[in-house]
C-alpha cells in the first residue's frame, strides 16, 4: 500500500489572489488582451485601406468615434503603460544584462536608456502620423 | 526539435513584447486622438494609403503586426494555463491558429494596398 501524497489544496482557477506579487503578475498578463484587441483594430483599419476608397476609411475613422471610445482608449492606454511598457523597461537588465570587460553596466542605465528610446520612438510615430 | 522550437517560440515571446512595450501606447494614443475627433493629418485617407502603399510602410507594418499577433499568442496560452485550462494542446493550436489567421490577413491586404 502506497501512501496518499499530500496535495495541497490550492485553487487552480483562483490561486493567484492569495498573493499581492500573484495579483500583479495576473494584471500584468491581461495586457495580451489589449495586444490581441489593437492588433485586430489596425488589421481592420488596413482591410479598409484595402478597399482602396477614400470613403470606407473616412467610415472606419467615423466608427471608432465617440465618448465611449475616448473613455475606453483612454483607460487602455494607462493599463498598458502601468502593466506593459513600464514592467518591461523594469525587467530589461534582468532580461538582457550587458557586460563591458569585467563589469557589468548598472541596470538603472539599461532602464533609463529604454525610456529615452521609447520617447524617441513615440515622437518619431506622431511626427509620421502628423500629430507633432 | 523541442529545445529548437522552443527557442523561435521564445524569440516571437521576447520580440514581440519588447516591440508591443515600444510602440503600443503611440498606437493607443492614436486611436485615442481619432476617437476625440481630432484625426492627424498623417491618419487622412491619402496620407496613410501612401505610407501603406509604399514598402516601407509595409515592413513596418507587417513585422509589428507579425511580432505582436505571435507575442499575445504565446502569452494567452499561459494565461490559459494560469486560469485552470488544462488542456494546452487544444489552447496552442487555437491560439496559433488565430495568429496565423492575423498574420495571413496583414500579408493579404497589405499586398492589395497600391
Amino acid at each position: 500500500m502506497s501512501r496518499q501524497p499530500y496535495v495541497r489544496p490550492i485553487s487552480k482557477t483562483t490561486w493567484y489572489m492569495r498573493n499581492g506579487r500573484y495579483k500583479i503578475y495576473m494584471l500584468r498578463e491581461m495586457t495580451s488582451f489589449l495586444v490581441v484587441f489593437y492588433t485586430f483594430l489596425t488589421i481592420v483599419a488596413l482591410s479598409t485601406l484595402a478597399a482602396d476608397s477614400p470613403a470606407a476609411w473616412q467610415n472606419f475613422i467615423s466608427s471608432q468615434q465617440g465618448p465611449g471610445m475616448v473613455v475606453f482608449h483612454a483607460l487602455a492606454l494607462l493599463y498598458f503603460l502601468f502593466f506593459q511598457t513600464f514592467p518591461w523597461f523594469k525587467l530589461a537588465p534582468k532580461a538582457m544584462p550587458v557586460q563591458i570587460g569585467e563589469k557589468k553596466l548598472p541596470g538603472s542605465y539599461i532602464v533609463i536608456g529604454h525610456y529615452v528610446a521609447w520617447v524617441f520612438i513615440s515622437a518619431v510615430i506622431f511626427w509620421l502620423a502628423g500629430a507633432l | 526539435m523541442a529545445i529548437a522550437k522552443k527557442a523561435v517560440v521564445w524569440g516571437l515571446f521576447a520580440g514581440g513584447g519588447t516591440l508591443t512595450a515600444f510602440i503600443y501606447p503611440a498606437l493607443i494614443a492614436l486611436f485615442l486622438l481619432i476617437a476625440t475627433g481630432n484625426v492627424p493629418a498623417g491618419l487622412q485617407y491619402e496620407q496613410i494609403h501612401t505610407f501603406a502603399a509604399s514598402w516601407v510602410g509595409k515592413a513596418v507594418l507587417f513585422i509589428v503586426l507579425f511580432l505582436s499577433l505571435w507575442h499575445a499568442a504565446h502569452r494567452l496560452r499561459v494565461v490559459a494555463h494560469d486560469f485552470g485550462i488544462r488542456k494546452d494542446k487544444l489552447i496552442a493550436n487555437a491560439v496559433y491558429l488565430v495568429a496565423t489567421l492575423g498574420t495571413l490577413m496583414t500579408a493579404f491586404y497589405l499586398i492589395s494596398i497600391s
